[in-house]
Protein backbone atom coordinates (compact mmCIF):
# COMPACT_ATOMS: atom_id res chain seq x y z
CA UNK A 1 0.00 0.00 0.00
CA UNK A 2 1.36 3.37 -1.05
CA UNK A 3 1.49 5.78 2.22
CA UNK A 4 1.66 9.33 1.70
CA UNK A 5 -0.09 9.80 5.35
CA UNK A 6 2.30 10.31 8.03
CA UNK A 7 0.18 11.48 11.63
CA UNK A 8 -3.33 10.50 12.49
CA UNK A 9 -3.99 13.00 15.34
CA UNK A 10 -0.49 13.11 16.04
CA UNK A 11 -0.01 9.66 16.21
CA UNK A 12 3.04 8.52 13.93
CA UNK A 13 1.51 5.84 10.83
CA UNK A 14 4.26 3.56 11.96
CA UNK A 15 2.56 3.77 15.46
CA UNK A 16 -0.68 3.18 14.31
CA UNK A 17 -2.02 -0.10 14.56
CA UNK A 18 -5.86 -0.05 13.64
CA UNK A 19 -8.42 2.41 12.95
CA UNK A 20 -11.93 2.19 14.23
CA UNK A 21 -11.42 -1.27 14.79
CA UNK A 22 -9.72 -2.00 10.80
CA UNK A 23 -6.12 -3.01 11.07
CA UNK A 24 -3.79 -1.09 9.20
CA UNK A 25 -3.01 -3.73 7.07
CA UNK A 26 -6.38 -3.86 5.67
CA UNK A 27 -6.91 -0.49 5.36
CA UNK A 28 -6.81 1.09 1.73
CA UNK A 29 -8.66 4.13 2.11
CA UNK A 30 -10.54 6.50 3.95
CA UNK A 31 -13.31 8.50 3.20
CA UNK A 32 -13.71 6.41 -0.49
CA UNK A 33 -10.16 8.18 -0.42
CA UNK A 34 -7.02 6.06 -1.35
CA UNK A 35 -4.30 6.34 1.20
CA UNK A 36 -1.75 8.07 -1.30
CA UNK A 37 -4.45 11.03 -1.59
CA UNK A 38 -6.59 10.86 1.45
CA UNK A 39 -6.91 14.43 2.64
CA UNK A 40 -7.86 15.33 6.71
CA UNK A 41 -11.37 14.74 7.65
CA UNK A 42 -11.63 18.57 8.26
CA UNK A 43 -8.90 20.64 6.49
CA UNK A 44 -8.22 24.38 7.15
CA UNK A 45 -8.47 25.90 3.70
CA UNK A 46 -8.11 29.50 4.34
CA UNK A 47 -7.64 31.99 6.90
CA UNK A 48 -9.03 35.84 7.17
CA UNK A 49 -8.26 38.04 10.04
CA UNK A 50 -10.14 41.69 10.14
CA UNK A 51 -8.26 44.40 10.68
CA UNK A 52 -10.82 47.85 10.28
CA UNK A 53 -12.67 45.82 7.95
CA UNK A 54 -15.68 46.93 6.19
CA UNK A 55 -16.06 42.87 5.13
CA UNK A 56 -13.80 39.90 5.36
CA UNK A 57 -14.90 38.55 1.23
CA UNK A 58 -13.68 34.76 0.74
CA UNK A 59 -13.57 34.54 -2.76
CA UNK A 60 -12.03 31.08 -3.38
CA UNK A 61 -11.97 27.85 -2.02
CA UNK A 62 -15.28 27.12 -1.98
CA UNK A 63 -16.23 24.17 -4.90
CA UNK A 64 -16.69 20.87 -5.12
CA UNK A 65 -13.94 19.56 -3.48
CA UNK A 66 -15.29 19.16 -0.20
CA UNK A 67 -19.56 18.15 0.66
CA UNK A 68 -19.49 20.80 3.47
CA UNK A 69 -18.04 24.01 4.37
CA UNK A 70 -17.43 25.33 7.99
CA UNK A 71 -16.70 28.26 8.62
CA UNK A 72 -15.07 29.35 12.79
CA UNK A 73 -15.90 33.17 13.26
CA UNK A 74 -13.77 34.09 16.53
CA UNK A 75 -13.88 36.81 18.30
CA UNK A 76 -15.32 39.10 15.73
CA UNK A 77 -15.05 42.41 17.17
CA UNK A 78 -17.36 45.86 15.98
CA UNK A 79 -16.30 48.64 15.36
CA UNK A 80 -19.91 50.12 16.01
CA UNK A 81 -21.42 49.19 19.18
CA UNK A 82 -25.15 46.95 19.12
CA UNK A 83 -24.84 45.19 15.87
CA UNK A 84 -25.67 41.92 13.95
CA UNK A 85 -22.48 40.00 12.50
CA UNK A 86 -23.86 38.96 8.85
CA UNK A 87 -23.33 36.78 5.71
CA UNK A 88 -24.28 36.75 2.14
CA UNK A 89 -23.12 34.41 -0.35
CA UNK A 90 -22.29 34.84 -4.47
CA UNK A 91 -23.75 32.34 -7.09
CA UNK A 92 -20.86 31.30 -9.59
CA UNK A 93 -21.43 33.46 -12.40
CA UNK A 94 -23.48 36.26 -10.71
CA UNK A 95 -22.46 39.11 -9.26
CA UNK A 96 -22.92 40.77 -5.97
CA UNK A 97 -23.58 39.26 -2.71
CA UNK A 98 -27.10 39.28 -2.62
CA UNK A 99 -28.65 35.22 -3.41
CA UNK A 100 -32.20 34.82 -1.83
CA UNK A 101 -32.70 33.01 1.74
CA UNK A 102 -35.24 31.62 3.66
CA UNK A 103 -34.12 31.85 7.40
CA UNK A 104 -34.77 30.85 11.03
CA UNK A 105 -33.86 32.52 13.83
CA UNK A 106 -33.80 31.99 17.60
CA UNK A 107 -32.19 33.07 20.09
CA UNK A 108 -31.53 32.59 24.38
CA UNK A 109 -30.64 35.41 26.15
CA UNK A 110 -29.64 35.99 29.83
CA UNK A 111 -27.95 39.43 31.46
CA UNK A 112 -25.05 40.46 33.77
CA UNK A 113 -27.69 41.51 36.33
CA UNK A 114 -29.73 38.69 36.35
CA UNK A 115 -32.81 40.31 35.22
CA UNK A 116 -33.94 39.00 32.27
CA UNK A 117 -33.97 35.93 30.59
CA UNK A 118 -35.13 34.60 27.04
CA UNK A 119 -35.96 31.68 24.44
CA UNK A 120 -37.50 33.41 21.76
CA UNK A 121 -37.91 33.06 18.04
CA UNK A 122 -36.27 36.73 16.28
CA UNK A 123 -38.87 37.50 13.30
CA UNK A 124 -36.46 40.85 13.28
CA UNK A 125 -33.22 38.47 12.21
CA UNK A 126 -35.27 36.29 9.96
CA UNK A 127 -35.86 36.77 6.11
CA UNK A 128 -38.24 34.96 3.86
CA UNK A 129 -37.15 35.28 0.29
CA UNK A 130 -34.64 37.66 1.07
CA UNK A 131 -31.83 39.16 -0.29
CA UNK A 132 -29.87 41.05 2.02
CA UNK A 133 -27.23 39.41 4.63
CA UNK A 134 -28.26 37.22 7.12
CA UNK A 135 -27.89 37.83 10.67
CA UNK A 136 -25.66 35.39 12.26
CA UNK A 137 -24.65 37.07 15.45
CA UNK A 138 -26.95 39.31 17.68
CA UNK A 139 -26.29 43.10 18.67
CA UNK A 140 -22.56 43.00 19.45
CA UNK A 141 -21.00 45.21 21.84
CA UNK A 142 -18.05 46.81 20.84
CA UNK A 143 -16.36 47.28 24.20
CA UNK A 144 -12.87 46.41 24.25
CA UNK A 145 -13.84 42.82 25.92
CA UNK A 146 -16.63 42.40 23.61
CA UNK A 147 -16.84 40.16 20.63
CA UNK A 148 -18.84 37.08 19.24
CA UNK A 149 -17.92 33.73 18.10
CA UNK A 150 -19.19 30.87 16.64
CA UNK A 151 -19.39 28.51 13.33
CA UNK A 152 -21.62 28.63 10.19
CA UNK A 153 -21.85 25.04 7.95
CA UNK A 154 -22.72 25.73 4.58
CA UNK A 155 -23.52 22.44 2.84
CA UNK A 156 -22.80 21.55 -0.97
CA UNK A 157 -22.21 24.47 -2.42
CA UNK A 158 -21.37 23.49 -5.39
CA UNK A 159 -24.54 21.13 -5.97
CA UNK A 160 -26.13 22.72 -9.18
CA UNK A 161 -29.11 20.61 -7.87
CA UNK A 162 -30.56 21.55 -4.69
CA UNK A 163 -31.00 24.54 -3.01
CA UNK A 164 -28.09 25.60 0.08
CA UNK A 165 -28.77 24.71 2.97
CA UNK A 166 -27.11 26.42 6.11
CA UNK A 167 -27.05 26.45 9.73
CA UNK A 168 -24.99 28.87 12.41
CA UNK A 169 -24.76 29.03 16.33
CA UNK A 170 -23.01 31.59 17.45
CA UNK A 171 -22.85 33.12 21.66
CA UNK A 172 -22.38 36.86 21.74
CA UNK A 173 -21.66 39.62 24.71
CA UNK A 174 -24.04 41.66 23.47
CA UNK A 175 -24.12 45.33 23.76
CA UNK A 176 -26.35 45.34 27.01
CA UNK A 177 -24.37 43.13 28.75
CA UNK A 178 -25.59 40.24 27.99
CA UNK A 179 -24.68 36.61 26.96
CA UNK A 180 -26.80 35.58 23.96
CA UNK A 181 -26.65 32.07 22.72
CA UNK A 182 -27.94 32.69 18.57
CA UNK A 183 -29.42 29.90 16.28
CA UNK A 184 -29.84 30.66 12.94
CA UNK A 185 -30.65 27.84 9.94
CA UNK A 186 -32.53 28.14 6.70
CA UNK A 187 -31.32 27.61 2.97
CA UNK A 188 -30.01 29.70 0.09
CA UNK A 189 -32.81 29.35 -2.84
CA UNK A 190 -30.41 29.07 -5.67
CA UNK A 191 -29.80 25.94 -7.68
CA UNK A 192 -26.79 27.70 -9.06
CA UNK A 193 -23.26 26.55 -7.27
CA UNK A 194 -21.87 29.03 -4.42
CA UNK A 195 -18.44 29.66 -4.80
CA UNK A 196 -18.18 33.06 -2.94
CA UNK A 197 -19.04 34.25 0.67
CA UNK A 198 -19.08 37.44 2.44
CA UNK A 199 -19.00 38.26 5.81
CA UNK A 200 -19.63 41.65 7.54
CA UNK A 201 -20.95 43.84 10.17
CA UNK A 202 -24.82 45.70 10.05
CA UNK A 203 -22.88 48.65 10.10
CA UNK A 204 -19.18 49.84 10.44
CA UNK A 205 -16.59 48.20 10.34
CA UNK A 206 -15.04 44.28 11.77
CA UNK A 207 -12.73 46.00 14.16
CA UNK A 208 -11.23 42.92 14.66
CA UNK A 209 -11.42 38.92 14.52
CA UNK A 210 -10.65 35.80 12.18
CA UNK A 211 -12.66 33.42 10.67
CA UNK A 212 -10.91 30.02 9.46
CA UNK A 213 -12.61 28.56 6.37
CA UNK A 214 -12.33 24.28 6.44
CA UNK A 215 -13.59 21.47 4.50
CA UNK A 216 -15.31 18.63 5.64
CA UNK A 217 -13.86 15.62 3.87
CA UNK A 218 -16.38 14.03 0.56
CA UNK A 219 -18.19 11.16 1.40
CA UNK B 1 -5.16 18.10 11.12
CA UNK B 2 -7.43 20.72 12.19
CA UNK B 3 -8.76 18.68 14.96
CA UNK B 4 -5.61 17.76 16.95
CA UNK B 5 -6.68 15.50 19.94
CA UNK B 6 -4.18 16.61 22.81
CA UNK B 7 -5.88 14.68 25.68
CA UNK B 8 -7.51 11.91 26.93
CA UNK B 9 -8.97 12.01 30.80
CA UNK B 10 -11.25 8.80 32.10
CA UNK B 11 -12.95 8.99 35.45
CA UNK B 12 -13.02 6.29 37.80
CA UNK B 13 -14.90 7.27 40.86
CA UNK B 14 -13.76 10.80 40.83
CA UNK B 15 -14.38 13.94 42.24
CA UNK B 16 -13.72 15.68 39.02
CA UNK B 17 -11.75 15.73 36.21
CA UNK B 18 -8.99 18.72 36.16
CA UNK B 19 -7.53 19.21 33.17
CA UNK B 20 -4.12 21.51 33.71
CA UNK B 21 -2.24 21.64 30.76
CA UNK B 22 -2.59 21.98 27.08
CA UNK B 23 -4.82 24.78 27.18
CA UNK B 24 -2.56 27.65 25.37
CA UNK B 25 -2.44 29.94 22.29
CA UNK B 26 -1.57 27.12 19.88
CA UNK B 27 -5.48 26.64 18.76
CA UNK B 28 -8.08 29.25 18.26
CA UNK B 29 -10.27 27.19 19.84
CA UNK B 30 -10.83 24.01 21.86
CA UNK B 31 -13.60 21.11 22.20
CA UNK B 32 -14.41 18.87 24.58
CA UNK B 33 -16.42 15.63 23.71
CA UNK B 34 -17.69 13.63 26.61
CA UNK B 35 -19.20 10.40 26.71
CA UNK B 36 -21.01 9.00 28.76
CA UNK B 37 -20.25 10.47 31.93
CA UNK B 38 -21.94 8.02 34.59
CA UNK B 39 -22.75 10.17 38.14
CA UNK B 40 -22.31 8.22 40.88
CA UNK B 41 -25.51 9.99 42.73
CA UNK B 42 -28.55 10.14 41.26
CA UNK B 43 -30.46 13.45 39.65
CA UNK B 44 -26.97 15.45 39.51
CA UNK B 45 -26.16 17.98 36.90
CA UNK B 46 -22.93 17.81 35.06
CA UNK B 47 -20.97 21.17 35.32
CA UNK B 48 -17.37 22.67 34.21
CA UNK B 49 -15.79 25.93 35.55
CA UNK B 50 -12.24 27.18 34.19
CA UNK B 51 -8.97 28.99 36.10
CA UNK B 52 -7.49 31.95 34.95
CA UNK B 53 -3.65 31.91 34.18
CA UNK B 54 -1.83 32.87 37.12
CA UNK B 55 -5.04 32.52 39.34
CA UNK B 56 -6.35 29.41 42.14
CA UNK B 57 -9.39 27.99 42.03
CA UNK B 58 -11.96 27.16 39.88
CA UNK B 59 -14.30 30.17 40.90
CA UNK B 60 -14.04 32.80 37.10
CA UNK B 61 -16.77 34.66 36.48
CA UNK B 62 -19.84 33.36 34.10
CA UNK B 63 -22.78 35.00 32.58
CA UNK B 64 -24.68 31.90 30.60
CA UNK B 65 -27.50 30.90 29.23
CA UNK B 66 -29.37 27.55 29.03
CA UNK B 67 -32.62 26.15 27.47
CA UNK B 68 -33.53 22.67 26.69
CA UNK B 69 -36.08 20.19 25.20
CA UNK B 70 -37.23 17.30 27.05
CA UNK B 71 -39.58 13.69 26.63
CA UNK B 72 -40.33 11.42 29.23
CA UNK B 73 -40.26 7.50 27.91
CA UNK B 74 -43.73 7.34 28.24
CA UNK B 75 -44.29 10.23 25.24
CA UNK B 76 -45.63 12.38 28.02
CA UNK B 77 -44.18 15.67 29.14
CA UNK B 78 -42.34 17.13 25.58
CA UNK B 79 -41.56 20.33 26.46
CA UNK B 80 -38.58 23.03 25.11
CA UNK B 81 -38.23 25.97 27.39
CA UNK B 82 -35.53 28.44 28.71
CA UNK B 83 -34.12 26.68 32.01
CA UNK B 84 -33.33 28.91 34.83
CA UNK B 85 -31.98 26.87 36.74
CA UNK B 86 -29.06 26.44 35.15
CA UNK B 87 -27.89 29.91 33.93
CA UNK B 88 -25.61 32.33 35.66
CA UNK B 89 -25.46 36.01 35.74
CA UNK B 90 -22.09 36.94 36.97
CA UNK B 91 -22.04 33.51 39.16
CA UNK B 92 -18.25 32.22 40.20
CA UNK B 93 -20.21 28.76 40.67
CA UNK B 94 -19.56 25.58 38.28
CA UNK B 95 -21.50 26.19 35.11
CA UNK B 96 -23.91 23.33 34.20
CA UNK B 97 -23.71 22.05 30.97
CA UNK B 98 -24.73 19.17 29.03
CA UNK B 99 -27.84 18.07 30.68
CA UNK B 100 -29.69 18.90 33.98
CA UNK B 101 -30.77 15.83 36.74
CA UNK B 102 -28.86 12.80 35.44
CA UNK B 103 -30.11 9.85 36.72
CA UNK B 104 -27.27 7.27 38.10
CA UNK B 105 -28.53 4.18 37.07
CA UNK B 106 -26.27 1.47 35.36
CA UNK B 107 -27.60 2.72 31.63
CA UNK B 108 -27.52 6.22 32.44
CA UNK B 109 -25.31 9.16 31.62
CA UNK B 110 -24.92 12.09 29.72
CA UNK B 111 -22.77 13.26 26.28
CA UNK B 112 -22.13 15.84 24.46
CA UNK B 113 -19.52 18.74 23.27
CA UNK B 114 -18.20 21.84 24.60
CA UNK B 115 -16.46 24.26 22.46
CA UNK B 116 -14.12 27.10 23.97
CA UNK B 117 -13.59 29.90 22.26
CA UNK B 118 -10.68 31.98 21.96
CA UNK B 119 -9.20 30.81 25.88
CA UNK B 120 -5.65 32.58 25.69
CA UNK B 121 -7.03 35.85 24.33
CA UNK B 122 -6.03 38.75 27.09
CA UNK B 123 -8.30 41.00 25.08
CA UNK B 124 -11.73 39.18 24.87
CA UNK B 125 -14.26 37.72 27.43
CA UNK B 126 -14.25 34.17 26.48
CA UNK B 127 -17.14 32.16 24.92
CA UNK B 128 -17.95 29.17 25.27
CA UNK B 129 -21.30 27.13 23.68
CA UNK B 130 -22.22 23.50 24.85
CA UNK B 131 -24.82 20.99 23.42
CA UNK B 132 -25.64 17.47 25.00
CA UNK B 133 -28.07 14.78 26.18
CA UNK B 134 -28.73 12.81 28.52
CA UNK B 135 -30.99 10.68 30.63
CA UNK B 136 -32.88 12.16 33.34
CA UNK B 137 -33.43 10.42 36.88
CA UNK B 138 -37.44 10.24 36.06
CA UNK B 139 -36.91 8.64 32.83
CA UNK B 140 -36.82 11.91 30.30
CA UNK B 141 -34.33 12.51 27.25
CA UNK B 142 -32.98 15.79 28.04
CA UNK B 143 -31.28 18.17 25.30
CA UNK B 144 -29.88 21.11 26.99
CA UNK B 145 -28.05 23.90 24.87
CA UNK B 146 -25.88 25.95 27.37
CA UNK B 147 -23.78 29.42 26.18
CA UNK B 148 -22.53 32.24 27.54
CA UNK B 149 -18.70 33.97 28.37
CA UNK B 150 -16.58 33.75 30.74
CA UNK B 151 -16.28 37.37 32.03
CA UNK B 152 -11.99 37.90 32.69
CA UNK B 153 -9.80 39.12 29.98
CA UNK B 154 -7.04 36.74 31.93
CA UNK B 155 -6.24 33.79 29.57
CA UNK B 156 -7.82 30.84 30.73
CA UNK B 157 -5.12 27.87 30.87
CA UNK B 158 -7.19 25.38 33.22
CA UNK B 159 -10.68 23.60 33.19
CA UNK B 160 -12.57 21.51 35.94
CA UNK B 161 -15.66 19.03 34.97
CA UNK B 162 -17.39 17.66 38.10
CA UNK B 163 -21.20 16.61 38.79
CA UNK B 164 -22.43 18.82 41.37
CA UNK B 165 -22.81 15.90 44.22
CA UNK B 166 -20.94 13.27 44.08
CA UNK B 167 -17.98 11.31 42.20
CA UNK B 168 -17.69 11.22 38.37
CA UNK B 169 -18.39 7.41 38.61
CA UNK B 170 -17.07 6.69 35.18
CA UNK B 171 -16.99 8.40 31.47
CA UNK B 172 -14.13 9.91 29.39
CA UNK B 173 -13.25 13.51 28.03
CA UNK B 174 -11.15 14.24 25.19
CA UNK B 175 -9.40 17.51 24.67
CA UNK B 176 -9.37 18.85 20.76
CA UNK B 177 -7.38 21.59 19.25
CA UNK B 178 -8.98 23.33 16.35
CA UNK B 179 -5.88 24.80 14.46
Amino acid sequence: MANAVEKFNNVAIASTEAINGITDANLQALNGLEFTGVPDAHTLISTHTASASSSLDITSGIDSTYDVYEFRFVNMHPATNGVDFFFQVNAAGASGFNETMTTTVFRAAHDEADSATTLTYQTSDDQAQGTGYQSIGNYGGNDNDQAVSGVLTLYAPSSTTYVKHFTARATDHMAHDQAGDFFVAGYINTTSAIDEISFKMEAGNIDAGTIKMYGIATS
Amino acid sequence: MALTLISTHTASADSSIDITSGITSTYDSYEFHMVNMHPANNNVNFTFQVNADGQSGFNETITSTSFRAYLKEDGTGGTLGYDGGADQAEGTAYQRILSTGTGSDNDQCVSGVMTLFAPASTTYVKHFTAVGNGTDHGEYEVTSYMGGYINVTAAIDEISFKFDSGNIDAGTIKMFGVS
